[in-house]
């Protein structure tokens, strides 16, 4: 039955490591960004909650209704400003430019936060749950997967049924041809960080809630994305749901096992899809 | 009336003068071809117009507005679309997601996805198949519908016929008429010259990037054209 327990532990967190990992491979998928600093964005959402909470007293979910917006309209500005520029000179310049912003968000976090761990208080609502059949399910890992399979199928009608969403696909295939019925690149691109910026604020302040963190957490945190989205198959939505919840299942599993074998679990399925099947569990199509 | 105007128009591609010094007009309602051999800079001077290629100087005017440093895009919303070489559909759309990338900045006039459907009736039950997975002609084909959606003024085709069976080619071509009659203007580029003086009101032979032949198909002898297509003579 413990089995089951973890196998059901395991998919619920699967669904926060998708959530998690959607914002790199939308970047990755039409941009051709690989964002290093991903994880740190989530830490940059989860300090900011903290200091919304701490300074205005204003409830948990309020705070997190502000954070999300507010870091779509960041990752707009953040493409339009920081990155379009990098575009050109190729994914060389785009990864230093990344991977300089990562550097740059820990220490600022460091200065203003301290090297202190901390928690986002989510009150009871952290620990309660509830019995289904002998097994126990947490309010917050079931309201967390929900919410998680609600944003990406929320983002997956977004893609397939609008204007600017097929832009997005159009865009991820071919560029240029993309301008040829009109897309602006530079905008497009925007609204695709955007999106990115927002659903990482919004796994961040979940893993926020549900374990610690510092300001040096999101290089660790960057490699469940790159885990989830590479075991998933690059581009695809849906692979990245999968490829989330496998990460999420094994590393459960690995738990039930032996506690040290948690992270060294999900690693080494990473490591085989690596080696036996580089394109992911769900290649192919885009979003 | 002149639709597009072209003056002294040149384009480097690299070191290259791809399109040199050339100028040339269009009237609203007119089919032109432009014909020449490989590298005379044709495929160059059409993504100049359509803004992927920023020409070295020169200007285009469309219904006399400057549009000669105009983005591809703001392009689209002034009234040109053009069908690329080699179709360039998005692989991972379907059909009917491809041609409705087209109405993204839509503008009014006669072009529905009904009416594309109409003109290219197989589409109908296709439109659901991914865009890979057509012929070479069925790909041209929803190209044309993709650039007709978004109701251009000024179609520019770019070698529809490349690497397509003759009897495709004059299939996709019979659509010509009625896509003309729908109010639209079309420059075409094409390689098969036989092909394009059946087709076109009036015809420019590119020789290196300048024009080195203009006029109606019937007023043309084929030596002229010969000559003109390899540059031999005068």
């Amino acid at each position: 039955m413990q089995w089951i327990n973890a196998l059901v532990q395991g998919l619920l967190l699967g669904g926060l490591y998708a959530l998690f990992a959607t914002g790199l491979s939308l970047m990755f998928g039409v941009m051709r960004i690989v964002n290093l600093a991903h994880g740190d964005l989530a830490v940059v959402a989860s300090f900011l909650a903290l200091a919304l909470v701490g300074g205005t007293g204003l409830p948990l979910w309020v705070v997190i209704v502000v954070t999300v917006p507010l870091f779509a309209l960041l990752g707009y500005l953040t493409q339009r400003v920081l990155l379009q520029g990098s575009l050109s000179s190729g994914p060389m310049a785009t990864l230093l430019v990344t991977f300089g912003l990562s550097i740059v968000l820990q220490n600022v976090l460091l200065e203003i936060f301290s090297a202190d761990t901390r928690t986002l208080d989510s009150g009871s609502f952290a620990t309660s749950s509830f019995h289904l059949g002998p097994i126990t399910v947490g309010w917050l890992p079931l309201v967390t997967f929900l919410l998680a399979g609600a944003v990406l199928a929320g983002i997956g009608v977004f893609l397939s049924r609008t204007g600017l969403g097929r832009m997005l696909r159009a865009s991820s295939d071919d560029r240029e041809t993309a301008s040829l019925v009109g897309a602006d690149s530079r905008h497009v691109y925007g609204v695709a960080t955007a999106i990115a910026f927002a659903t990482v604020a919004l796994a961040g302040l979940m893993f926020a809630v549900r374990s610690s963190f510092d300001p040096a957490t999101g290089p660790s945190r960057l490699i469940f994305a790159f885990e989830a989205v590479v075991i998933g198959g690059l581009g695809s939505l849906w692979g990245t749901l999968l490829g989330g919840i496998v990460l999420g299942v094994t590393q459960s599993i690995g738990s039930q096992i032996d506690p040290a074998m948690t992270l060294l679990a999900g690693h080494l399925v990473f490591l085989a899809v690596l080696a036996f099947r580089p394109q992911g569990l769900l290649a192919g199509r885009t979003a | 009336m002149t639709l597009l105007s072209i003056r002294d128009l040149t384009v480097h591609h690299g070191l290259l003068r791809a399109v040199d010094g050339l100028s040339l007009d269009l009237e609203r309602g007119e089919v032109l071809a432009i014909i020449g051999a490989n590298g005379a800079g044709k495929s160059t001077l059409l993504r100049a117009l359509a803004g992927l290629d920023s020409p070295t100087s020169g200007t285009v005017h469309l219904a006399d507005r400057d549009i000669t440093r105009h983005p591809a895009h703001r392009r689209v919303s002034a009234g040109i679309a053009l069908v690329p070489e080699g179709r360039r559909l998005f692989r991972s759309l379907t059909v009917e997601e491809n041609l409705l990338t087209g109405t993204y900045r839509r503008r009014p006039g006669p072009w529905s996805l009904e009416r594309i459907y109409e003109l290219f009736p197989w589409m109908t039950e296709r439109r659901r198949q991914n865009a890979a997975q057509l012929s070479g002609g069925e790909q041209q084909a929803v190209a044309i519908g993709r650039a007709l959606l978004s109701n251009p003024d000024l179609l520019l085709v770019d070698e529809l016929s490349l690497g397509l069976a003759p009897v495709i080619v004059r299939r996709i071509y019979e659509a010509l008429p009625e896509i003309v009659a729908a109010g639209t203007t079309a420059l075409i580029v094409e390689q098969d010259v036989s092909q394009a003086m059946r087709v076109a009101d009036r015809v420019h032979c590119l020789l290196e990037g300048r024009s080195v032949l203009a006029g109606r198909p019937a007023e043309l002898t084929s030596e002229q054209v010969e000559h003109a297509y390899f540059g031999i003579g005068d």
